[in-house]
């Protein structure tokens, strides 16, 4: 079937004219139509609007281009600005905007010709790990809709697990693309700090989001990292340096490659969860990698660091949601506290107003050196552990979560266990690393994840060995049933 | 007011000259529509990022050098976070702890012609923001975001003023080295030079400072006088009548002449400064700083220096002459004119005495009359090379100094060169020493009485003669031959 066919094969059919974009568009909007509804992946639907783009696919096609990404379908989280089509970051508080630019992502996509499906449902400014924080409703995993898809970017991973698209873009923070891909089996890559441009993406916590991707293979990831990736001047912490051949990379051999184990990510690991983990260092040992632990002592610090930094933050970026020139505006403000109090108050969800407080609180005179500036030290600390660990080894593993899916509502009710998901992934945005999550296993027939980390923009190595794991595993093929 | 000292120190802001506003492509020229100079980035619409306008960086560079500051090889970009609707990202991107110039300093000319160091503590790199609007609109406020990412240079002095006229006399030199650098149009009543006065009282002796109020934006040098003033006054009198000074930002209402509480410290806002994560950290090169160094101007005083040495100037007048880079252009293109003049024409004086000729005329009816009519120096209506050709006639005698102001005046508001005016209105000098002595002749005839007075002793009636003559010659006798056959008229007779 079409849908399970992996990009290199679509652009293949697309390129010999044994499919056309529009058949192919076709093809995932009706299955949409199908299998959406009860798992409420999307915040908008473009399927006109996609129909047309993908004619237009057929035509360059036609004429005789050819292209990596050229006339393939997509969806884009909506956190990500889609000129003429409503961005609301699953928040009320946008319900009604309409962005009037592209995000230089999205911009780079269409180029390549790609098509957007439409607009994935997400935590509420990407704040959540459970999906559960959109003011459209929670995303339903496919694996079993009684369970969060993980979060934030919850529908693009939940839409690429059912295979209502072949990839989808998204946005990591703290772990919001490795914690959804690993909790719906798909393959999610965090690329490094500074690779993507940021500009276009709604800013939550401006030094720790990063754009990346959903696929269903690491060789997928690649191809569709390779147009994302790029200077944008636009954005001034992108970093200026060649983006390499992803795909190119992807052949070479792991002999040699040193891939450290953290101690601290097993102290209390589940023996199941753990049990993958060694499985997946069997394979790498047979595919000739060295395994050796590593430590990285700080680490343990990177969640109550990130909850200072990332809400400190957040406070400040969202203080552009106002009322005052876009969005949403409370009705019948009495004067200009009461059209701030009104309009911030009922535009915004229950942990975006919990993130904007403790991040005012950690700024606030008095409170600044004791939590903002104590974090940025640890920040430094954990930046410096990872930089010590990679003149030991090529790559870090970790499991991506402590646990599979849990139950939609199980954690809601408690904010720091909820944070505590987020535990193995939060240290890559931290320190700005690359990361990426591959399936590796089941755990109470729920996918697991494991988590590869490198260095700065070593991308090409990330996705080789994930490459490589999947050729050797066929984890990343298996599909939730009912999507196959 | 004696017993007490008073402390000053100014923040000042300075917009900078830039095509495009600090952050975002917009341009940022005055008195467009409202909202038509605001892009997605000045609008603060979601996902936009700000990106370092480097002509702003090098204006602050700029100026640095010219305070003879260290330019800090890294500074950081802070947010200073608020709500206000004219500032719409919620925080204004300035810069806290890490500023772009450091500590500096600049010499500044009293009026009793002493010279005053004030330390500058800092300049940094901010963004303004926009303006609120209400006239015009019932129940509602407008904002026009045009203002809003212009590129500022706020300059912070330290608390070294110590009356009214010593911080108006900084502004003033601020004002004049921001033009001469071309970093700051200098226009006040756009607001593009504006302060805030930081103003407290202590008993004279005493080192510890008072507590102070803060004067918030007052956009002309009479109004920073005059509040400042005010505010001096009413800190003693509140202290001499028991009270205390409270910690505050006052408003100057220059209507009422009189400051107001705004703010208190307590109601101060928590700017909740960090530093902002989508700016790296302002990284300036030694070669940066020097490819600017090489672009400075001649600096003012280095300027007044060189008019006091090379025209023998009083430092007075060459201060005067260097207060804008436009008027000590025009005062070199008229001496340079008379030089060149006298050159060719072997005319008489010393290139001292043209010079002293041009500051006395560029200083007096020059200055007079573009203050008279509010004329910028560059648009004035009586160009350097006419005011040479005015001053070319006094020298070579044709006409005199005080017919040269009336021919002035009517060079300002006819627009002609001075030869035209002097043959139009035949005010051409009697040289002639025989018409001279005739008209003495009748004049004196004409006034027995006078004359026998004169020769009784009466020497003050010298100047009756000279008067009347001038009376009879239209004022185009030659004063110096005048004088001369004049008195050996009087004289020559009482002896014959």
């Amino acid at each position: 079937m079409l849908h399970n066919l992996n990009i290199g094969e679509l652009a293949d059919r697309l390129g010999k004219r044994q499919i056309s974009s529009v058949e192919l568009t076709r093809h995932f909007l009706g299955r949409i139509e199908r299998l959406n509804p009860a798992l409420n992946a999307f915040i908008t639907l473009t399927a006109t609007q996609a129909l047309q783009d993908a004619a237009s696919a057929d035509r360059r096609l036609k004429m005789g281009e050819r292209g990596p990404l050229l006339g393939i379908p997509l969806i884009h989280k909506d956190i990500l600005c889609t000129e003429g089509v409503r961005t609301s970051c699953g928040s009320r508080m946008l319900d009604n905007f309409v962005a009037p630019y592209d995000a230089t992502v999205v911009a780079r996509l269409k180029v390549a010709g790609t098509v957007m499906l439409g607009k994935s449902n997400m935590d509420e400014f990407a704040m959540g790990s459970s999906n559960e924080t959109s003011y459209y409703g929670p995303v339903k995993n496919p694996w079993n809709t009684a369970k969060v898809p993980g979060g934030s970017s919850g529908g693009s991973a939940a839409a690429t697990a059912a295979r209502l698209a072949p990839f989808a873009t998204g946005t990591d923070t703290g772990g919001s693309i490795r914690q959804p891909a690993a909790l719906t089996g798909v393959t999610g890559l965090k690329p490094t700090y500074g690779r993507v441009s940021r500009f276009g993406l709604v800013a939550f916590a401006s030094s720790l989001d990063q754009a990346g991707v959903f696929a269903r293979s690491a060789a997928d990831a690649a191809a569709v990292l390779q147009v994302m990736a790029g200077f944008d001047p636009k954005d001034s912490t992108s970093v200026d340096a060649p983006v390499p051949d992803y795909s190119a990379a992807l052949g070479a051999s792991l002999k040699g490659l040193k891939i450290g184990l953290l101690r601290e990510f097993f102290d209390g690991l589940e023996a199941r969860n753990a049990a993958l983990i060694h499985d997946a260092l069997k394979i790498y040992r047979s595919l000739g990698a060295e395994t050796l632990e590593v430590s990285l002592p700080h680490l343990p610090l990177s969640v109550p660091t990130y909850y200072v930094v990332a809400p400190a933050e957040c406070s400040s970026n969202l203080s552009r949601f106002d009322g005052v020139r876009y969005g949403y505006r409370c009705d019948h403000p009495k004067d200009l506290a009461d059209l701030y109090t009104r309009s911030r108050g009922e535009g915004f969800g229950a942990e975006v107003k919990r993130r904007i407080m403790t991040g005012t609180y950690v700024l606030s005179a008095g409170y600044f050196d004791a939590y903002y500036l104590k974090a940025q030290k640890v920040r430094r600390l954990i930046t410096d552990d990872f930089r010590a660990a990679f003149e030991q080894v090529d790559l870090v593993i970790s499991p991506t979560t402590p646990t599979p899916a849990f139950d939609i509502g199980a954690k809601m009710h408690d904010p720091v266990t909820m944070y505590l998901n987020d535990i193995y992934t939060i240290g890559a945005n931290l320190a700005g690393l690359p990361g990426v999550s591959l399936p590796c296993g089941f755990v109470d027939e729920l996918p697991m994840g494991l988590q590869l980390v490198g260095p700065h923009f070593s991308e090409s190595r990330l996705l080789n060995a994930a490459h490589q794991f999947q050729q050797a595993t066929d984890w990343h093929r298996h599909a939730p049933r009912g999507y196959e | 007011m004696s017993g007490w000292e008073v402390v000053i120190g100014l923040e000042i802001h300075a917009q900078l000259a830039t095509k495009s506003k600090i952050f975002s492509g917009s341009a940022t020229a005055y008195g467009a529509p409202p909202n038509t100079q605001a892009d997605l980035i000045d609008l603060a619409y979601p996902g936009v990022l700000p990106v370092l306008n480097v002509e702003a960086v090098r204006m602050a560079v700029k100026f640095g050098l010219a305070i003879g500051a260290a330019v800090a090889q890294r500074s950081v970009f802070a947010r200073k976070n608020y709500f206000y609707p004219d500032l719409p990202k919620g925080y204004q991107i300035s810069q806290y702890e890490l500023p772009v110039v450091a500590r500096g300093s600049l010499k500044v000319m009293l009026d009793d012609g002493t010279v005053k160091t004030v330390g500058i503590t800092r300049a940094h790199l901010e963004e303004d923001a926009g303006k609120s609007l209400h006239e015009g609109l019932a129940n509602a406020t407008g904002i026009d975001l045009n203002r809003a990412g212009t590129p500022l240079l706020e300059i912070v002095s330290e608390p070294d003023m110590r009356s009214a006229k010593e911080a108006v006399a900084y502004m003033k030199k601020i004002h004049t080295l921001v033009r001469y650098l071309e970093i700051c149009d200098g226009n006040m009543q756009e607001g593009s030079f504006r302060c805030d006065a930081n103003v407290s009282v202590r008993p004279k002796g005493r080192e510890k400072f008072g507590t102070r109020a803060e004067i918030k934006n007052l956009n002309s040098f009479r109004f920073v006088e005059k509040a400042i003033q005010y505010e001096v006054a009413r800190q003693i009198e509140l202290i001499e009548s028991g009270g205390t000074v409270v910690q505050e930002t006052r408003l100057y209402d220059s209507d009422k002449d009189e400051t107001r509480s705004m703010r208190s410290k307590e109601e101060a806002n928590d700017y909740r400064y960090f530093p902002d994560p989508d700016l790296l950290p302002l990284e300036i090169t030694p070669s940066f700083i020097e490819d600017v160094r090489a672009t400075l101007p001649e600096l003012p005083d280095d300027k007044a220096g060189r008019f006091a040495r090379v025209f023998a100037l009083s430092a007075y007048d060459a201060g005067v002459l260097c207060a804008s880079r436009e008027l000590g252009a025009y005062f070199e293109s008229v001496v340079a004119g008379l030089r060149a003049a006298a050159g060719a024409h072997a005319l008489s004086g010393t290139h001292a005495s043209h010079a002293k000729l041009a500051a006395n005329w560029v200083m007096g009816e020059l200055s007079s009359a573009l203050n008279r009519d509010n004329v910028d120096i560059k648009d004035s209506r009586v160009s350097a090379p006419q005011l040479t050709g005015l001053l070319l006639r006094i020298v070579d005698e044709t006409i005199s100094g005080k017919i040269a102001k009336e021919v002035f005046e009517a060079m300002w508001s006819e627009g002609k060169p001075a030869d035209a005016i002097i043959e139009a209105n035949g005010l051409r000098q009697i040289t002639d020493s025989g018409a001279i002595e005739a008209v003495i002749d009748a004049v004196i005839a004409a006034n027995p009485k006078q004359l026998a007075d004169y020769r009784a002793g009466k020497d003050k009636l010298f100047g009756f003669f000279v008067g009347q003559v001038m009376k009879a010659t239209s004022g185009k006798a030659n004063p110096a031959q005048l004088n001369e056959l004049l008195k050996t008229k009087l004289d020559g007779a009482e002896h014959a």
